[in-house]
């Protein structure tokens, strides 16, 4: 039975999960056409910096010495799950107003201001 | 090219023998792939309720990544507010929307590929920017000391006690009170605004949802309006 | 238990703390399924004499011991059915989140003052903010089902969980300042001792956070008088209308573990957690208090406390379920946020200000761990640069002990 660990654990590792998780989002936001697509592409982009920067912030993942961060990087990563729910919200708001008015959440149908 | 030389170090897996698992590690491959994994079903898939649930299984496993670097209480945060807050309204939102035709909208295959392209373009600079550090390299240390809530909460009413510093020094780093009453003000506009967006309009003319809940008999539809013929919402039953 | 594995029976450490992760599991999961069995018995029991009625008799005897398990057997051999527009893949995924949800937050849940599955530093934290998860559960159950009552049944049961999340911390947050940590275990050490000890006696603002907080419990797990979302009267039976079997022994136990649960969680932030009414331990002269010299026998007299509390709870539930009518999901809406939210954010107030004002309570130095507020420990904590170096040291203890110094 061949079991496979990399290794301890360093701050790349965690830089690389948000870099694809940054990635996803931004495909979603550029590909999706549901509203609520977009808006959970943004969700993705926002916890991708978030992973960063707890790794930052760990004194788990840091070398020898301290943590680039320390605890500042812990309170980024709060202070933007807060913002994001918040904006979440607001999204979300929009796309029912949407929705209400042209009852469909397709963005490519979102054309009234064109020309 | 020595950039893709150093990311195929770090990536080769080491076979050890079976006695000598790290946990650690084990369990931060099992949490990084799952949030990869479904952050890229949310991409892959057309289905927008299929989407919500990959959604919610990338942002838990990443709250299980932060309890592994050893923030907990930020791992406690994301769970309560992003999984069970705002996941949970995305989800109203899309049961709202979830109509049949509007469950899985396709995106035209041009945009899907420039959208690979851009993608790849992104991943590799964010891949080679994250690699070539080399003290973000080095594997961590074992911290024997389990990590407290204590410096964040004194950090959020504006003490610093995360460090030694001088006394000098920490004249000059200022806590987090006055960004934390700021996000609470923010909060509350956003509370405010968001009901007043989203609130109930009188229309002009009855949606059929509306005409059904009524026992008038329904008025006769003007020709060419968008919203009265296709407006159906999922609560009175589309037919799935 | 996984340092008694790598030191004595000389494992390999990664062998050792997976055994014990087995181990705790297993037992955790033997506390929910046997309690799902004894509480449904005791359901059935307690509706039928409330009914006036005798309830199950026949199965296993007079009282109808073997009830539960000729429901297990029955669930078990029913066919296992799908609605035909069902999504297959949600459809079958429901449950098992509903249940994970329950199950996992037992991990911070502590039996003993030594039994957890893990201390977790925030712990009131992780287990609200996994509760909050198994409205996930019911909102796929409601969807992947494809039947508007379902639906219906499932929106429903997600706001009302949702809304009175916002309560139900309010209410948590009494007892984290009267200890001055999240810690689960330390809230439960803070109340040693005699009955007088427990938060609920402690000041008459956290007997009705006390109450409120059970409300928001109850409101929180869907029991009557807040089961609009499943009631049969109404809609079928709500969200689980299309399902059967074992399945819907799923939601049925994620149910019961989490009324356990939220039982289990009142027990140790107001009535004392594994500490008994009166402290035997201590006055035999088995332990003096810390965790290392106390004998076996200590912790499983405390895990009887706890599990005996959290069963009152249970069985208080039930009792309110079985006598109160069901409310409105409009008068579900109104009890939060007309009553319980004003009511819970006053009575913190209340117990802040009780504190700074009455810190040894109402007889001067009869409490024991009092935390004494002095004015100016903000200056006194800036200007003191060496201070910061002694708090990571404390894992345990609360910040305002170790800046401003503790009477006892």
């Amino acid at each position: 039975m061949i079991l496979v660990a990399t290794g301890t654990v360093s701050v790349t590792h965690y830089l690389i999960v948000g870099a694809i998780m940054f990635t996803a989002g931004v495909v979603c936001m550029a590909v999706k056409r549901n509203a609520l697509g977009v808006l959970m592409g943004i969700e993705l982009v926002l916890n991708g910096a978030n992973i960063n920067f707890v790794a930052f912030g760990s004194s788990y993942l840091a070398g020898e010495g301290r943590p680039p961060l320390g605890l500042d990087g812990e309170v980024m990563a709060l202070f933007v799950i807060l913002l994001a729910a918040a904006e979440a919200a607001v999204a979300l708001a929009i796309t029912l107003n949407f929705y209400n008015n042209h009852g469909t959440v397709d963005v490519d149908r979102a054309d009234d201001l064109r020309g | 090219m020595n950039w893709m030389a150093n990311l195929l170090f770090l990536q080769r897996p080491t076979i050890l023998p079976v006695a000598a698992i790290d946990w650690h590690a084990s369990l931060f491959v099992v949490f990084a792939l799952v949030a990869c994994g479904a952050a890229v079903m949310v991409v892959v898939t057309d289905n927008v309720v299929r989407m919500a649930l990959h959604l919610v299984l990338s942002l838990g496993a990443t709250a299980g990544l932060f309890f592994l670097a050893g923030a907990e209480f930020v791992g406690s945060m994301q769970l309560m507010i992003y999984v069970g807050g705002t996941l949970v309204l995305l989800v109203f939102g899309v049961m709202l929307t979830a109509q049949t035709k509007l469950v899985a909208l396709q995106t035209p295959p041009g945009d899907r590929v420039i959208a690979g392209i851009l993608a790849a373009a992104l991943l590799a600079v964010l891949v080679q920017s994250a690699v070539s550090i080399e003290t973000w390299r080095r594997p961590g240390r074992a911290e024997t000391q389990p990590p407290t809530a204590t410096p964040l909460g004194m950090a959020l009413v504006g003490v610093r006690v995360d460090s030694p510093v001088s006394a000098a020094e920490s004249q000059r780093r200022s806590g987090y009170l006055l960004p934390f009453e700021i996000v609470s003000v923010h909060l509350l506009v956003v509370l405010v605004g968001a009901a007043y967006l989203a609130r109930a309009k009188r229309r002009r003319t009855p949606r059929p949802i509306d005409v059904v809940a009524s026992a008038d008999p329904p008025p006769p539809l003007p020709s060419g309006r968008l919203e009265d013929r296709e407006t159906a919402s999922v609560l009175i039953g589309s037919g799935r | 238990m996984a340092e008694f594995l790598i030191n004595t029976v000389g494992l390999p450490t990664w062998l050792a703390w997976s055994a014990t992760a087995g181990v705790a599991a297993f037992l955790i999961l033997n506390v929910i399924a046997g309690g799902a069995l004894v509480f449904i018995w005791a359901e059935r029991k307690i509706a039928a004499r409330i009914q006036d009625r005798l309830g199950p008799t026949r199965t296993g005897g007079r009282f109808g011991w073997l009830q539960s398990l000729a429901d297990g057997i029955k669930l078990l051999a029913k066919e296992d059915l799908m609605p035909d527009g069902a999504d297959s893949l949600l459809f079958r995924l429901a449950p098992y989140v509903s249940f994970c949800a329950s199950f996992c937050a037992f991990i911070a849940m502590p039996f003993a003052f030594d039994v957890v599955g893990q201390r977790l530093n925030v712990g009131v934290f992780f287990v609200i903010a996994v509760l909050g998860l198994e409205v996930f559960g019911v909102i796929l159950a409601g969807y992947a089902s494809a039947s508007k009552w379902s639906l219906f049944g499932a929106m429903r049961e997600a706001a009302q969980v949702v809304s009175y999340e916002v309560p139900l911390g309010m209410c948590v947050v009494v007892p984290v300042m009267l200890a001055g940590s999240m810690d689960l275990v330390t809230i439960g050490e803070k109340q040693a001792g005699w009955l007088t000890n427990w938060y609920l006696f402690h000041d008459p603002f956290t007997f009705v956070i006390f109450w409120v907080y059970f409300t928001c419990a109850v409101a929180s797990v869907n029991r009557a008088p807040f089961d609009l979302a499943e009631a049969e009267s109404e809609l079928v039976a709500g969200f689980h209308t299309e399902y059967s079997g074992l399945r819907w022994s799923f939601f049925f136990m994620a149910e019961y573990g989490s009324m356990f649960l939220v039982s289990g969680l009142a027990a140790v932030l107001f009535l004392g957690g594994w500490n008994g009414p009166i402290p035997i331990a201590e006055l035999a002269g088995w332990s003096d208090g810390s965790a290392v010299t106390a004998p076996y026998a200590v912790r499983l007299l405390g895990c009887a406390n706890l599990l005996g509390k959290a069963t009152v709870g249970v069985l208080l539930m039930m009792w309110i379920r079985w006598t109160l009518p069901r409310l409105r999901i409009d008068q579900v809406m109104t009890t939060c946020l007309k009553y319980c939210t004003p009511i819970a954010a006053v009575m913190f107030a209340g117990v802040m200000l009780w504190q700074l004002f009455l810190p040894g309570g109402l007889v001067p130095g009869s409490r024991r761990g009092a935390i004494a507020v002095r004015e100016g420990w903000l200056e006194q904590a800036v200007e003191k640069p060496e201070e910061p170096a002694a708090v990571p040291a404390d894992a345990g203890t609360s910040v305002s002990q170790q800046l401003v110094g503790v009477a006892e």
